[in-house]
């Protein structure tokens, strides 16, 4: 038995994807020249008066309802104040107790990360969901900080975990799944090289089975999943091995050296910041009826979990292939398309998960940008389950098709592809690849059976590939 | 020369004047008071008479935007406007060049309506006397010993002073409708949401209002109907097509049946001036002789609203406040050495004494452990007060009491003591915590000083056009002239 229980919680912040701004209508975009995507508005201009955008907030009650929260009926935004050169108005437009979505819940599964042995379903709480501004981006030179505003009042949304995690595994397969949803519903991209999703963590140990949390350290400065997974497990070393010595931890925040694989202190947390929070007197209250509510959910699509388990259920594949398949939505979609089409989902499964991702993946290819169509993948499917051509040409087949487009039965067409199943033209082969290797029918008439393989290859060579394998290894057994 | 604003609207329709000839004679006269006014931060000579011109093409060629179409109109200094310096009357602003049009100024150019100058007022419109400016202390047309009132003094002593015929203010605590009982003017506050905030530099936004300084309430009604309406820049905006409140003032409204409530608690405090009472005594008189019917009411929470005034509009100032950093714009120390001491120093020096005294009490009642005991409770203060203004309203169509409980002070005479400043907004105050529409229209003279006393007239939520014809019944009929 370990001697601490480990508790984590996360705090994420996922950008919007939305046209505008939160408050004003300049370009939500990433990567622009910077302070070129600016008015006075977001950069808190004298006067100015900030106008909710509708879809950011819809785009939050959908995030609250792909994750089981409770919308709330009746919510508003507040202020939080501090002074920071990247915040324009030294407040900051969020939501203190009135969030639009309370009290949801997430289910893990999968693998673990660090050794892929698989993860026990767990349910991790959502505390809440709420909808603020972004800061700007500062950088730092050697003499100078430089603050590009283009960021400054993009669409934000922090999602706050219950403390439900006990390993940087289930910590890493909640973000996991949490982008997932994020990117099924179109709310956000979550590509943290973007800065589309940035965590914190909140993790403390405690002597094992104690009731009361441990002292929480902050961590920050976390730039993938990967370097969360691994500020976790250093955190918990570090935080163990300063417990064992007796050493009492302080409340901190430290931030993730990824080179150097460990944390370091930012600054000690010696009080609560108090950041003066009051009602937001330039914006109304923000209510939802039953109706409105509903209405969004009528768009919420399928999540991620209920795919999963409706493609077993209905396509008979295994969890593994499942989960595989609806981790994009976009995936997903291609392969229920062509999966409907065949007569074997299963087998359109493998292709797409040996095949397509593989060649999308050397393509650096998204699969909406896939010059296979799904409907092509199924014909080439049932071209080998009619006997119209080898598994292995279809494979030649595929990668024509992926390179150059076209139809299989046009491709197979255009190359001569097509199998021979003519007896006559395989006993010529046969009987040929038996005069030209004398050694190895006296190999397999002595008893080597594993010859025969090498005959089968013979003639598949000879046959260009062509050859119906069946019949040439039937022939083969019959001449040997 | 005509003096308001349907006047010179008339001869400038009527061809008998034109717009250069009106606005150059606005300019001669603020040119001849501005040494002992001081109503003004700056006037754009140039641009006033360019934009004069191209009225008077418009008009000739019959192109005219509105009947209002070239006649001029002052801004008060925290109204931004494309192109001009608004400073608020703060250190902080004195080189910040509005980069955008105020949704009221974007309407006034669109009626033609020519911006007129950048009237001096109480720094970050906070105070009530125009001293706390970092320019100039605006002096009162009336007695130059006295203050103009605040923070909107600038605008009201410019319309007093005859140097524009009417200008634009905004109200957060009383700060339309101070000045102009101070000044002899009409002031209006609009009810909150029917004109936009944006580009108003915000004080505290739950409770300003943009609203018209004017001579007469005709031209608060013109100026209102230019001004209002719905902004989808502005959330805070009332769903409302912008009025026309004017034209229901073309006669006198009769006073028959119309119900003139007077709240007791406002006639019973001690510190009412009595001749100030004397001369609002003699306007009740007189609305009954016109037929109107005054009935008791009560106003049993009214004694908060100073206390509850002053924790809210000072928490929601020390965030709206919090900008002016001058990271992005306005002054910044150059002496600093770092992030902190820009802070510290920008604005340390940035701001006047009144506008860190607010910010520093404002940080206070939000702070971690007072929120509950000072903003909670102001707020629910705020509602109760509401509660007792819709109940009044029940009981009659208007409510009457002085606008103020003195006439204008004497310059310095509250320096060392902004409590007593701070109570003497009493009557004020409570308009801008219910959001309530209120106008303050000159009644006469006090007998001791001779300086003018305002009635303030409040109706309920969007009532301003039995409030502006009530006060337009009463200005009418009144011989009391005030030039």
């Amino acid at each position: 038995m370990e001697k601490y229980d480990v508790v984590i919680g996360l705090e994420v912040h996922v950008k919007v994807r939305t046209e505008s701004k939160m408050f004003c209508s300049c370009a939500n975009l990433y990567g622009a020249e910077p302070n070129t995507l600016v008015c006075p508005v977001c950069m808190g201009y004298p006067g100015v008066l900030p106008v909710p955008n509708k879809e950011a907030i819809r785009k939050t009650v959908l995030a609250g309802l792909m994750t089981s929260c409770d919308i709330s009926k009746f919510s508003k935004f507040d202020r939080k104040s501090y002074f920071s050169p990247d915040m324009p108005k030294n407040y900051q437009i969020s939501q203190y107790d009135l969030p639009f979505c309370l009290a949801g819940n997430i289910l893990i599964s999968g693998k673990r990360f660090s050794d892929r042995e698989p993860l026990p379903e767990k349910s991790i709480g959502i505390t809440r969901i709420h909808l603020e501004e972004d800061v700007a981006k500062s950088t730092h030179f050697p003499k100078s900080s430089g603050i590009d505003f283009n960021r400054a009042g993009g669409p934000l949304m922090e999602i706050v975990s219950e403390p439900d995690m006990t390993s940087a595994d289930e910590a890493y397969a909640y973000l996991t799944v949490l982008k997932r949803i994020m990117r099924y519903a179109d709310i956000s991209n979550c590509d943290m090289e973007k800065g589309e999703l940035r965590c914190d963590v909140n993790i403390s140990l405690k002597p094992a089975g104690r009731k009361e949390f441990g002292t929480k350290i902050e961590l920050k400065n976390l730039n993938s999943f990967r370097s969360i997974h691994r500020a976790i497990d250093h955190e918990i070393a570090r935080q163990a091995a300063e417990l064992d010595a007796g050493a009492p931890l302080s409340q901190e925040t430290r931030g993730w050296n990824d080179d150097k694989g460990s944390t370091y202190l930012m600054r000690v947390k010696e009080t609560e910041s108090d950041y003066r929070y009051f009602p937001e007197p330039d914006l109304t209250p923000i209510t939802f009826s039953d109706e409105e509510i509903d209405a969004i959910r009528a768009e919420m699509p399928e999540t991620p979990d209920a795919k999963k388990q409706r493609f077993i259920e209905n396509f008979g594949l295994t969890p593994y292939d499942s989960e595989v398949l609806t981790n994009e939505k976009a995936v997903a979609d291609y392969f229920e398309k062509a999966a409907t089409k065949s007569s074997n989902p299963k087998q359109i499964a493998n292709w797409i998960i040996s095949e397509l991702l593989r060649e999308l993946a050397n393509s650096a290819n998204e699969i909406s940008e896939c010059p296979v169509p799904p409907a092509n993948l199924a014909e080439l499917a049932e071209l080998i389950n009619k006997g119209t051509i080898s598994g292995k040409i279809a494979k030649q087949v595929f990668t024509e098709m992926f390179q150059n487009g076209g139809s299989p039965a046009a491709i197979i067409e255009a190359k001569g592809l097509l199998q021979v199943s003519d007896s006559s033209a395989i006993e010529s082969l046969v009987d040929q690849a038996i005069t030209e290797n004398q050694a190895q029918v006296e190999q397999y008439r002595t008893g080597n059976q594993k010859v025969l393989q090498y005959f089968v290859g013979q003639v598949m060579k000879l046959s260009k590939g062509k050859a119906n394998p069946q019949m040439v290894v039937a022939m083969l057994k019959e001449k040997l | 020369m005509e003096k308001t604003l349907h006047e010179i609207s008339k001869s400038l329709n009527d061809g008998a004047v034109t717009s250069v000839e009106v606005c150059e004679a606005f300019l001669g006269k603020t040119e001849q008071m501005e040494p002992s006014i001081q109503a003004f931060i700056s006037v754009d000579v140039e641009k006033i008479l360019k934009m004069a011109v191209e009225a008077d093409s418009r008009r000739t060629r019959g192109d005219s935007l509105s009947p209002l179409d070239g006649v001029p109109v002052a801004l008060k200094d925290n109204i931004m406007e494309e192109g001009s310096v608004c400073s608020c009357a703060s250190k902080i602003l004195s080189n910040v060049t509005s980069p955008y049009d105020a949704t009221v100024v974007a309407k006034m150019r669109a009626a033609g309506i020519i911006p007129f100058g950048r009237a001096n007022m109480d720094e970050f419109a906070m105070g009530s006397t125009c001293e706390n400016s970092a320019f100039a202390k605006t002096a009162n047309p009336r007695d130059t010993t006295r203050v103009p009132g605040g923070s909107s003094g600038g605008s009201a002593a410019a319309v007093a002073a005859g140097e524009v015929p009417a200008a634009l203010g905004s109200d957060t605590g009383g700060s339309i409708r101070q000045p102009a009982s101070f000044c002899g003017v009409v002031g209006l506050k609009p009810t909150y949401g029917r004109v936009s905030r944006y580009g108003l530099v915000a004080f505290a936004s739950s409770l300003d209002q943009i609203g018209p300084i004017t001579r007469d309430t005709r031209d608060a009604a013109l100026l209102l109907d230019a001004i209002s309406g719905h902004d989808p820049k502005d959330s805070t905006s009332l769903n409302l097509e912008s009025a026309s409140l004017a034209d229901t003032l073309a006669e006198p409204m009769d006073l028959k049946g119309i119900k003139i409530g007077l709240p007791k608690e406002y006639f019973e405090r001690d510190g009412l001036d009595a001749d100030v009472e004397k001369v609002v005594d003699e306007a009740i008189a007189k609305f009954k002789d016109m037929g109107a019917e005054t009935v008791a009411v009560s106003l049993p929470h009214a004694e908060f609203a100073v206390a509850a005034y002053y924790v809210i509009a000072t928490a929601e100032a020390s965030a709206n406040l919090a900008r002016f950093d001058g990271i992005r714009y306005g002054q910044r120390s150059v002496d600093a050495l770092d992030l902190m001491e820009t802070y510290l120093k920008s604005r340390g020096d940035g701001f006047g004494e009144e506008v860190k005294r607010r910010i520093l009490l404002g940080t206070f009642v939000l702070s971690s452990g007072y929120y509950d005991a000072y903003y909670l409770k102001a707020q629910k203060a705020r509602t109760l007060i509401r509660e007792d203004f819709e109940a009044a309203f029940e009981k009659c169509d208007i409510m009457l009491s002085p606008t103020t409980p003195t006439t204008a002070f004497k310059s310095g005479e509250f320096a060392s003591d902004p409590l007593q400043m701070y109570l003497a907004d009493i009557y004020t105050i409570s308009l801008n915590l219910t959001g309530f529409c209120g106008i303050s229209l000159p009644a006469g003279n006090s007998a001791s000083d001779g300086m003018p006393v305002g009635v303030q007239l409040m109706g309920p939520a969007l009532g301003e056009e039995k409030l502006l014809s009530v006060s337009h019944a009463f200005e009418t009929s009144t011989v009391y002239t005030q030039y």
